[in-house]
């Protein structure tokens, strides 16, 4: 009988000090299928993916491709064995044209000098035959995330490789983009190609996956078939507990302003024109108000004006009443600002500081902290980081002197949302909150927002999360260009309509 | 078991043998390298880089020359601080060396020139030091300049400025700066009777206990206050510092003052207390700077770990005069003393190997546990 698997990780076991990240994990990719790979944050995905890429080798277990076992000692032998993987991260050369970051490492050249037109071909006939539009000529700064994500599709595909694996591949996309992501992932399997597809949004999943495998804490759970299955099922499956997908909040009842953004402008750092075109806008206490938008539109440069960490070239800010446009900020930090950054290592953590250091990191001046001698209170810092884990269940290896470097992404930001929520401030700006939590911690932070909210604070909500922004705010407001275009009431709008304002079709 | 991890895991203790290998390494390849220019003598020659004062027969003089090299080693101390307390905030503080040559500049000229008492003339020179670092720090700050090339380009200027503050202050019978001794007595350090207790040597002074105490300082500012805090954190991650709303620049500023002025106050007071003279045609900074970085790095980046590393570095630089030169030129003694500070710059490098081998042997450790187990499984499941 044929072997019916392109690719076979059996009862695969890896071990670190102090934790089994993959406790015998058995993974079967059909040939021709897309299969899902769904699990929480330190489930133990990227140690699975790291194990079939070479870069770490197992305890136990053995990897088949095609029925026969396999040895993957680095990523050179995966890539031999034809597995590719586009990254949540793409990995591509911005000053280089798209053909040129296709051939990358493969250049085909005669005597060392470059043969681009058989590989220009070459690339417009898969994009063809995969309906992947691509410009090869294009410069990869100046085009779309998702035309970046093509070519890093074209990448695998030019290299011949028979298994792709996507991991999260549609954090980045607006609505349309994910659809036509998911056409193309279909096609793809119809011609043979197997995919496995590493995800943590359920309604992608059922969308578009055929069977998907579900590992929780190491573990493996199952696989299941996703004609047979439910979302409720999947989500049970990988959190070990009922999950609630929506929101449970009461319609707001928004009363005084906290926040007064009135013709803010903001210069950009990568063009000459400005990142944030003359915004007003209010937030008020008992309001979560959501700037929805695609990546890079002034959402990201309009949160530092606000928390300070850029000057405004023009406009005023208002923060309790008080003109803070000016203000540096510590000072708007201690008048009731958190700010949940939307990079957490560039801004978020001192990754070589540990866990507890981090957890006071905007409080460690305070009287509790610091004696009137300028030494740290260590006693009161330990104390006050058990209780902050302990609350929002930060996860990591040695508690709190675990160094935040060691710790994962999920964690890490567990770790500033703790920080930036048991503030308590009057005004929490959230970036990106959830950005790369399991549904479990996302119920969790909705739940700490909402709560936030509840008792009478404001929270001005940044995300590219369309499911996010539909459920937790109370207001959307789309950022295009630097600009508002719109405002949205999230009970009247659908996601469709919401992502024509985002690609800048609509406007009001 | 616990226990026996917890001290092979300690990062103190991974310091101190890390260190101990990087000496007895250098002393191998310092040895060899001797056995290739001339096998006969390299043996006595490596024994009298380790033997250093214990060359003499006599107590007394043991203990004189003891406290010559104590002597020698209080400045490098303040230099390996300065080093260190720079590196902690992810600054390179190479213009140490320019940083000395300012401090001793300045305590030098008002000591001798404008007959000033020593603490005066100590002051200066470490404002002088922080002044300097204040210009790396705000070129870093403002103008993000490297602080290893304003280090540098510092360094010339320091030394040559040096030599024109200092030639009023020279000797006409040599090249040096007169002897404090002869010209400026009231510049001398206080020796609070140490002198007494290293058999009469008037070079034991003040330095060397006051080394000490600032090297407990900076540890316990780096380690237990606010500010260490915000430096530390600041020169971790720049970002996260502003976000958290700390003035970054700062600190940078700050911090380079410090380390400035620390590598100046070695300066000014190894010079206070008349050991040494300078020569104020110089063409090179002093090479203590430089060897600040070394005993930093050898005593694995704390503080007090540079209170032993500056004393070794010294004691076998100080030994290397001691090589017998009939057999090796007169340059062997700083060949070999280098070879050895090269190779203690390899303490990170031996502390990741040694890190990687205990991960490897936890886990087989584990592994062969697990299978014991499993073993032991399968014989009760049979039974």
């Amino acid at each position: 009988m044929e072997n019916q698997y392109a690719i076979e990780m059996l009862n695969i076991t890896k071990r670190f000090p102090g934790i089994i990240a993959n406790d015998n994990i058995t993974l079967q990719l059909k040939k021709g299928e897309i299969h899902a790979l769904l699990g929480e944050n330190g489930a133990g995905k990227s140690t699975l993916m790291s194990v079939l890429f070479g870069l770490y080798q197992p305890e136990e277990g053995i990897i088949k491709k095609d029925g026969q076992v396999v040895k993957i000692n680095d990523p050179n032998d995966a890539n031999r064995l034809g597995i590719g993987m586009v990254h949540q991260h793409f990995k591509l050369v911005e000053c280089f044209s798209v053909l040129d970051n296709i051939i990358l490492g493969v250049e085909p050249n005669t005597a060392g000098f470059l043969q681009k037109a058989e590989a220009r071909q070459k690339v417009l006939d898969l994009s063809e035959k995969y309906g992947l539009q691509v410009d090869p000529d294009a410069i990869i700064e100046d085009i779309t995330v998702g035309m970046q994500q093509r070519t890093e599709i074209l990448k695998m595909l030019y290299r011949e490789n028979e298994i792709l694996i996507f991991d999260e591949p549609t954090a980045v996309l607006t609505p349309q983009e994910i659809e036509e992501l998911m056409q193309i992932m279909k096609g793809l399997a119809a011609e043979g190609k197997s995919i496995l597809f590493i995800s943590h949004k359920l309604n992608e999943i059922m969308e578009v996956a055929d069977r998907c495998s579900v590992l929780r804490k190491g573990k493996y759970i199952g696989t299941v078939n996703i004609a047979e299955t439910t979302k409720e099922e999947l989500s049970r499956m990988m959190v070990g507990r009922d999950v609630e997908f929506v929101v449970a909040k009461e319609p707001a009842k928004p009363t005084d302003v906290v926040l007064n953004v009135e013709g803010m402008t903001v210069a950009s750092k990568m063009h000459a024109n400005n990142a944030v075109k003359n915004v007003s806008l209010q937030v008020r206490k008992g309001e979560i108000v959501c700037i929805a938008g695609i990546d890079g539109n002034g959402q990201t440069e309009f949160v530092y004006g606000i928390s300070g960490l850029e000057p405004l070239k023009s406009g005023k800010i208002e923060f309790l009443g008080q003109d803070i446009t000016k203000m540096p900020i510590r000072k708007r930090s201690v008048m009731g600002m958190s700010h949940i950054p939307e990079d957490r290592h560039k801004h978020g953590l001192v990754l070589d500081y540990s866990l507890e250091n981090n957890l006071v990191l905007q409080r460690y001046f305070e009287p509790e902290f610091t004696n009137k001698a300028g030494f740290l209170k260590k006693a009161n810092i330990r104390k006050y980081a058990e209780r902050l884990i302990k609350e929002y269940d930060v996860r990591s290896g040695q508690g709190p002197i675990t160094p935040a470097r060691a710790m994962s992404g999920g964690n890490q930001q567990k770790a500033i949302i703790a920080r930036e929520i048991d503030k308590d401030p009057k005004l929490l700006i959230a970036v990106q909150p959830t950005r790369g939590l399991d549904v479990g911690a996302i119920e969790f932070i909705h739940r700490q927002i909402v709560a936030h909210r509840d008792a009478g604070n404001a929270v001005l909500l940044v995300s590219l999360e369309l499911e996010e922004v539909m459920s937790l705010s109370d207001r959307i407001l789309v950022m295009y260009e630097g600009e508002i275009v719109g405002e949205l009431d999230p009970k009247k709008t659908t996601v469709e309509e919401l992502g024509l304002y985002m690609a800048g079709a609509k406007r009001q | 078991m616990n226990e026996k991890k917890s001290l092979l895991r300690n990062d103190g203790f991974q310091t101190f043998v890390t260190s101990i290998i990087c000496i007895i390494l250098g002393l191998i390849v310092g040895w060899l390298a001797l056995l290739i220019i001339e096998p006969s003598g390299a043996w006595g020659a490596i024994v009298a880089v380790i033997k250093n004062f214990f060359k003499y027969p006599s107590a007394p003089a043991r203990l004189k020359y003891f406290g010559s090299t104590l002597a020698k080693t209080a400045p490098l101390i303040f230099c390996s601080l300065s080093v260190l307390f720079a590196y902690k905030v992810g600054l390179f503080n190479i213009g140490a060396a320019g940083q000395y040559c300012l401090g001793v500049a300045l305590a030098l000229y008002l000591a001798i020139v404008k007959q000033m008492p020593w603490f005066v003339c100590l002051v200066a020179g470490i404002v002088a030091g922080g002044v300097s670092g204040a210009l790396c720090g705000l070129l870093k700050a403002y103008f993000n300049v490297n602080v290893v090339i304003s280090g540098i380009m510092l360094n010339w200027i320091s030394l040559y400025g040096t030599n024109l503050l200092l030639k009023p202050a020279m000797d006409p019978s040599g090249k040096d700066t007169f002897r404090l001794v002869n010209k400026a007595k009231q510049a001398l350090l206080p020796t609070l009777g140490l002198d007494k207790l290293f058999s009469k040597n008037q070079y034991v002074t003040l330095a060397i206990p006051l080394a000490i105490v600032v090297a407990v300082i900076i540890w316990i500012v780096l380690d237990k206050t606010k500010i260490g805090y915000e430096l530390k954190a600041t020169g971790n991650n720049v970002n996260a510092a502003k976000y958290c709303g700390m003035k970054e620049n700062r600190n940078i500023i700050l911090t380079m003052v410090i380390a400035g002025g620390l590598a100046a106050m070695g300066g000014a007071l190894y010079y206070l207390s008349d050991f040494e003279q300078w020569n104020v045609n110089a063409s090179a900074v002093p090479g203590m700077g430089f060897n600040g970085i070394a005993a930093a790095f050898l005593g694995g980046l704390n503080p007090i770990g540079c209170l032993f590393s500056s004393y070794f570095i010294t004691h076998i630089t100080m030994g290397g005069g001691n090589v017998d030169l009939s057999h090796y030129c007169a340059q062997i003694a700083d060949f070999i003393s280098a070879v050895i500070i090269y190779l203690c710059g390899f303490v990170l490098f031996f502390k990741t190997v040694m890190n990687g081998w205990l991960k490897k042997s936890e886990e087989k450790k584990i592994a062969r546990a697990r299978a014991a187990a499993e073993e032991a499984n399968k014989e009760g499941g049979n039974a």
